[in-house]
C-alpha cells in the first residue's frame, strides 16, 4: 500500500448501495471508496453480492438506496454507459470479443461511428501507444480467434483503456490464466496504477489478493464483512471475513493407489494426441493444464461422448467396445460437467427433473411409464443427503446458487456409486463453503474407492486434492507425477507446453 | 428501457397481463371496426353472437376449432422438443389423402375407420420423418424443408383431384369422389352437426398431454427441447428422441385432414384446409404449448373465424379481420407472456 494512495483523491465511492430480489438482499447498505492509482480487493463467495453491485455500478440494475459517485460526480442511475463514459471499463471474466475480427476492430467496435471518417489509423496509434506504456503486448493484426486465452485478455484491457478508462474493474482476471500469465497481468496491473488508474479486483483467490492489492473489502451475504489494508492483514483473516466461522479445512492424506480401474493405451479422439492414462481406484488424479488444451476431449472420451479413435480403453482390463454416454454410464462412470448451466442442468427443469436427467431410463421407467413418486423420493433424498439449499424440489433448478446446483449434480453423480468419475472443474465460480463441501465429498468418494479424474484450471485445487498429477498442453498428456514431486513453477512451464519432448 | 427478470412474478402479473392482453385485443377490434365504417360494438357483439350466440353456431364454432385442435397439438409438441414443424399443412393434407384413398371403398366396414385414421397418421408421420432425417443426419433447417413440402403437397393435391383422384362423377370439377357413408365418422349425438371428430381431438390432446408429463419419452422430449447440450450430455438418444417426436407432430396433424374429410366434407378439395397447419401454430403459441391449453386457444381462435364470418354477412366488414383480430392477439399474448417473465425498466 503506498503512501500516495492513501493520500490521493477519491476516484469512485459507491454510498449505501442497496438491491432487494424479492425475498433475497442482495446487497445491503455496501459503500465502498477507490483512490487514484490504488488496487482495491473485491472478495466474498459466490451470491455474496459483487457481481449485484458491479451491475448497479454500470447501471444494469436500479439500486433501492444508495448512489454512485464518479470523479466526484453522480452518476445517474440505470444508465449503462453513464459509467462507461465516466472512464470505469470493466473486463468480464467470460470476455467479450468477437473471434472473427482483428484486436484492432474489436478495440475499435462499438467506439466510433460506423462511418467513421478517421479511418483506423489513428486508432492503430493510439492503441500501439497503449500498448507500450502498459506492456500490454498483443498483435493489432491478428483474428482474436488465433490468440491465446492470455493474450485476449490484453484485448480486453486495452479496449477499456482505449475508451479512456481510468478505473478498471477485472473479474476474476486469473481465473483462465496459467500461473505465469497471471504475473504478466500483476505486472500490468502494477504498471497502470503508476500511471495513475484505479483497479478494483474481483476474486476469491487470496494469494493473488495479497500479492496485487492495496486494500480488501470483503463482501459476506450482501453486506461488507469487513475491509482492511491488505499489508496488515492475512489470508486466515481474509478467509474468516469471507464466510464466517464456517471455514473447515480441507485436509487430504495422499493416497497409494489402488489397481488402476481404467485404462487408455496410446488413445486418441480429435483433439487428442496419443496418450496413455490409467486411473486407479481410491485415487485422485489430477489433470493440471490451460482450458482448451484437450480436457473437454479427455472427459469426452471417459465419458462416453467421444469414442477412441484409435488405441485402446479398458474399464477393470476389459477392452471397450461400442462407446457412448449410456455405456459409460452403465459401466459405472460419474460425470460432473465442467459447465452446470449448459451442460449439467436443463434451466427450466425442476430439481427433481434435473436428478433423473441420467438415469430416468435405467432406474425409473416403468415400461413407457416414468415413476414420478419414486423420481421424487430419490430427489428428496439428494436434497437431504447433499445439503442442497432450495424452497423444495419443485422448485426450478435455474433459480438455485452456483454452489446449491453443483451440490445436487454431485449428489446426482455420487448417488450411482460410479467406480470413475469425472470432475471436470468441479468448483469454477463456487464460493468457499461450497469448495469445501465439494472437496470433502470427492474426497470421500475417493476413500470409498472411486477411480477420480479432477480436472481443473485451479492449479491450487490440484495440487492440494491429487494423489498423482498430469499435465495437459496441446492435446498431449504428461506422464503422472506424485504429488509434491513438482512445484508449481515446474508445471506451469509443461501448462505452458514445455517439457513434452519425449510426446509426439 | 430494459428487461428485468423477474424471479417469482405475482399471482396478479400471471392472471391480470393476459386478460389485459384479451382486452386490448378488443380495443384493437373495435378500431379496426370503426375504421371500417361500422358501429365497433355492434361488431363485437356479432362476432361474439356469431361464434357461440346459438346452437348452431357453437357447433360450428366446434367444428371449425377441431382441425385446429389437432395441427395445434401437432406443433406444439413439436415446438415443445424445439423441433420446428412448420408443415403440418402438407402432413394435413396427407392425411385427407389417405382417407379418401381407404375411405372411397377400398376397405370396408368395420375396419375402414380405425384402419384410414392409422394409416393417415403413418402418412403424416412419413411426410415429417424425412425433413427431421435431414436435420439429424445432415443438419439441414427444418423450417425451410417442412415449409416448402406444404407448397410440394398443395400442387400435389391439385395434381390428383385434377387426374388420379379426380371424382368421375363430378363434372369435371377438381374434388374426389366422395366417401362410402361407412368410413365417415358419425355424428356425436344424432341431429347436431358436430361430429367424433372433436371428441377424438380432445381425446389426443389428453394423451399428449399424458405422454408430456407421465412418459419417458415426453421426459426426453422436453428436455432436449428445453436443453439440447444437457440432454447429449446425459445421454439421451438426441436424434431418435426428434425422430419420434416427429412421428408424433406428423401423426397428429394427418389426423386434422383426416377428420376435416371422414367427419365434415366427406371428400377431398382443394379448399379442405384454410390453413389449418398455420393456424396451428398460432394455437399452439397462444396455448404456451401446453396440449390441454390448445383446445382452449383452438376454441378462441375458431371462434374468431367462425363469428366474423358471421359478422361480415351481417355487417358488411372484411372477414380479414379475422386474420387481424388473431395477429394481434398472437403480439399481445406474446407481450403478456413476455412482461409475466420480466419487469420493463427504464434507463
Amino acid at each position: 500500500m503506498s503512501l500516495v494512495a492513501a493520500a490521493a483523491e477519491v476516484v469512485l465511492r459507491l454510498d449505501g448501495i442497496s438491491k432487494r430480489f424479492g425475498a433475497l438482499l442482495a446487497n445491503d447498505a455496501i459503500s465502498l471508496s477507490l483512490r487514484r492509482g490504488e488496487v482495491v480487493a473485491l472478495l466474498g463467495e459466490n451470491g455474496a453480492g459483487k457481481t449485484t453491485l458491479m451491475n448497479i455500478l454500470f447501471g444494469h440494475y436500479l439500486a433501492d438506496a444508495g448512489s454512485v459517485e464518479v470523479f466526484g460526480r453522480l452518476l445517474p442511475p440505470g444508465h449503462p454507459r453513464a459509467a462507461l463514459n465516466a472512464g470505469v471499463g470493466m473486463v468480464h471474466q467470460h470476455f467479450t470479443l468477437a473471434d472473427n475480427l482483428t484486436v484492432l476492430d474489436n478495440i475499435r467496435l462499438g467506439t466510433e461511428p460506423l462511418l467513421s471518417v478517421r479511418g483506423p489509423q489513428t486508432a492503430r496509434a493510439r492503441i500501439s501507444a497503449l500498448s507500450r506504456d502498459f506492456g500490454l503486448a498483443v498483435p493489432p493484426d491478428a483474428r482474436v480467434a488465433d490468440l491465446s486465452v492470455g493474450e485476449r485478455q490484453r484485448v480486453e484491457i486495452l479496449k477499456a483503456l482505449f475508451r479512456d478508462a481510468r478505473i478498471l474493474i477485472l473479474d476474476e482476471p486469473t481465473a483462465v490464466l496459467t500461473p505465469q500469465e497471471a504475473d504478466a497481468l500483476f505486472a500490468t496491473l502494477r504498471a497502470a496504477t503508476a500511471r495513475g488508474l484505479s483497479v478494483i479486483f474481483i476474486s476469491h483467490k487470496l494469494h493473488e489478493v495479497m500479492a496485487i492489492s492495496d486494500r480488501c473489502v470483503v463482501l459476506r451475504r450482501g453486506r461488507v464483512a469487513g475491509e482492511a489494508v491488505t499489508a496488515e492483514t492475512t489470508r486466515a483473516d481474509l478467509a474468516r471475513l469471507m464466510v464466517g466461522d464456517q471455514l473447515a479445512e480441507t485436509r487430504v492424506t495422499p493416497r497409494v493407489g489402488g489397481p488402476a480401474r481404467l485404462r487408455l493405451r496410446d488413445a486418441t479422439a480429435p483433439g487428442l494426441k496419443p496418450l496413455t492414462l490409467d486411473l486407479c481406484g481410491g485415487t485422485i488424479t489430477g489433470l493440471a493444464g490451460v482450458s482448451g488444451n484437450g480436457q473437454a476431449a479427455l472427459a469426452d472420451l471417459i465419458g462416453g461422448a467421444l469414442a477412441p479413435a484409435s488405441g485402446t480403453m479398458e474399464i477393470d482390463g476389459a477392452p471397450v467396445a461400442a462407446w457412448s454416454t449410456r455405456r459409460a454410464l452403465a459401466a459405472g462412470v460419474g460425470r460432473i460437467p465442467e459447465d452446470r448451466h449448459r451442460t449439467g442442468t436443463v434451466a427450466d427443469f425442476t430439481l427433481t427433473e434435473n436428478t433423473a436427467l441420467e438415469t430416468y431410463a435405467t432406474r425409473f421407467a416403468r415400461g413407457p411409464i416414468l415413476d414420478w413418486p419414486a423420481v421424487r423420493a430419490h430427489a428428496d433424498a439428494i436434497i437431504a443427503a447433499y445439503d442442497v439449499r432450495c424452497e423444495g424440489r419443485d422448485q426450478r433448478i435455474r433459480l438455485l446458487s452456483g454452489g446449491n446446483m453443483q451440490k445436487l449434480i454431485l449428489g446426482r453423480v455420487l448417488e450411482e456409486r460410479p467406480a470413475i468419475l469425472i470432475a471436470n472443474q468441479p468448483v469454477r465460480g463456487l464460493d468457499v463453503g461450497a469448495i469445501a463441501y465439494v472437496h470433502g465429498r470427492l474426497l470421500d468418494a475417493r476413500d470409498a474407492g472411486a477411480a477420480i479424474l479432477l480436472i481443473s484450471e485451479d492449479l491450487d485445487e490440484i495440487t492440494g486434492l491429487s494423489d498423482v498429477i498430469h499435465v495437459m498442453s496441446g492435446g498431449r498428456l504428461s506422464p503422472p507425477f506424485r504429488r509434491g514431486t513438482l512445484t508449481q513453477a515446474e508445471i506451469g512451464l509443461r501448462m505452458a507446453g514445455q517439457g513434452f519432448t519425449d510426446a509426439a | 428501457m430494459r428487461l428485468e427478470p423477474i424471479a417469482h412474478p405475482s399471482l396478479v402479473r400471471q392472471a391480470g397481463l393476459p386478460v389485459a392482453a384479451v382486452a386490448a385485443t378488443v380495443a384493437v377490434a373495435a378500431a379496426l371496426a370503426a375504421l371500417a365504417g361500422a358501429d365497433p360494438f355492434a361488431v363485437l357483439g356479432q362476432i361474439l353472437t356469431g361464434a357461440a350466440g346459438s346452437k348452431f353456431a357453437l357447433l360450428e364454432t366446434l367444428n371449425r376449432a377441431t382441425p385446429l385442435i389437432f395441427t395445434g397439438l401437432a406443433v406444439a409438441v413439436a415446438f415443445r422438443a424445439r423441433l420446428w414443424n412448420i408443415g403440418a399443412e402438407a402432413q394435413l393434407y396427407a392425411g385427407a389423402i389417405v382417407a379418401v384413398l381407404l375411405g372411397t371403398g377400398a376397405v370396408g366396414a368395420p375396419l375402414v375407420l380405425p384402419l384410414s385414421a392409422l394409416a393417415a397418421m403413418a402418412a403424416g408421420a412419413a411426410l415429417l420423418l424425412g425433413p427431421v432425417a435431414l436435420k439429424v443426419r445432415f443438419g439441414v433447417d427444418e423450417v425451410v424443408t417442412t415449409l416448402l413440402f406444404n407448397f410440394i403437397m398443395l400442387l400435389f393435391v391439385s395434381f390428383l383431384l385434377e387426374g388420379p383422384m379426380m371424382d368421375p362423377m363430378g363434372m369435371g370439377w377438381p374434388k374426389s369422389a366422395a366417401l362410402i357413408p361407412d368410413a365417415r365418422l358419425p355424428r356425436i349425438v344424432e341431429g347436431l352437426r358436430l361430429h367424433w371428430g372433436f371428441a377424438l381431438a380432445l381425446g389426443a390432446a389428453v394423451i399428449v398431454w399424458l405422454i408430456q408429463t407421465r412418459s419417458t419419452l415426453g421426459f426426453e422430449m422436453r428436455a432436449v427441447g428445453a436443453n439440447l447440450r444437457a440432454a447429449r450430455f446425459a445421454g439421451m438418444p438426441v436424434n431418435a428422441i426428434l425422430l419420434k417426436t416427429a412421428l408424433l407432430s406428423g401423426g397428429l396433424a394427418a389426423l386434422a385432414g383426416w377428420s376435416e374429410v371422414a367427419g365434415l366434407k366427406g371428400h377431398l378439395s382443394q379448399d379442405l384446409s384454410p390453413g389449418f397447419g398455420y393456424t396451428g401454430i398460432i394455437v399452439a403459441m397462444l396455448a404456451l404449448l401446453h396440449p390441454l391449453g390448445v383446445i382452449v386457444s383452438a376454441l378462441f381462435v375458431a371462434g374468431i373465424f367462425v363469428g366474423s364470418d358471421a359478422m361480415s354477412r351481417a355487417a358488411g366488414v372484411p372477414t380479414y379481420i379475422a386474420d387481424m383480430l388473431l395477429a394481434v392477439a398472437l403480439l399481445f399474448m406474446v407481450l403478456a407472456i413476455l412482461l409475466t417473465r420480466f419487469r420493463v425498466v427504464r434507463g
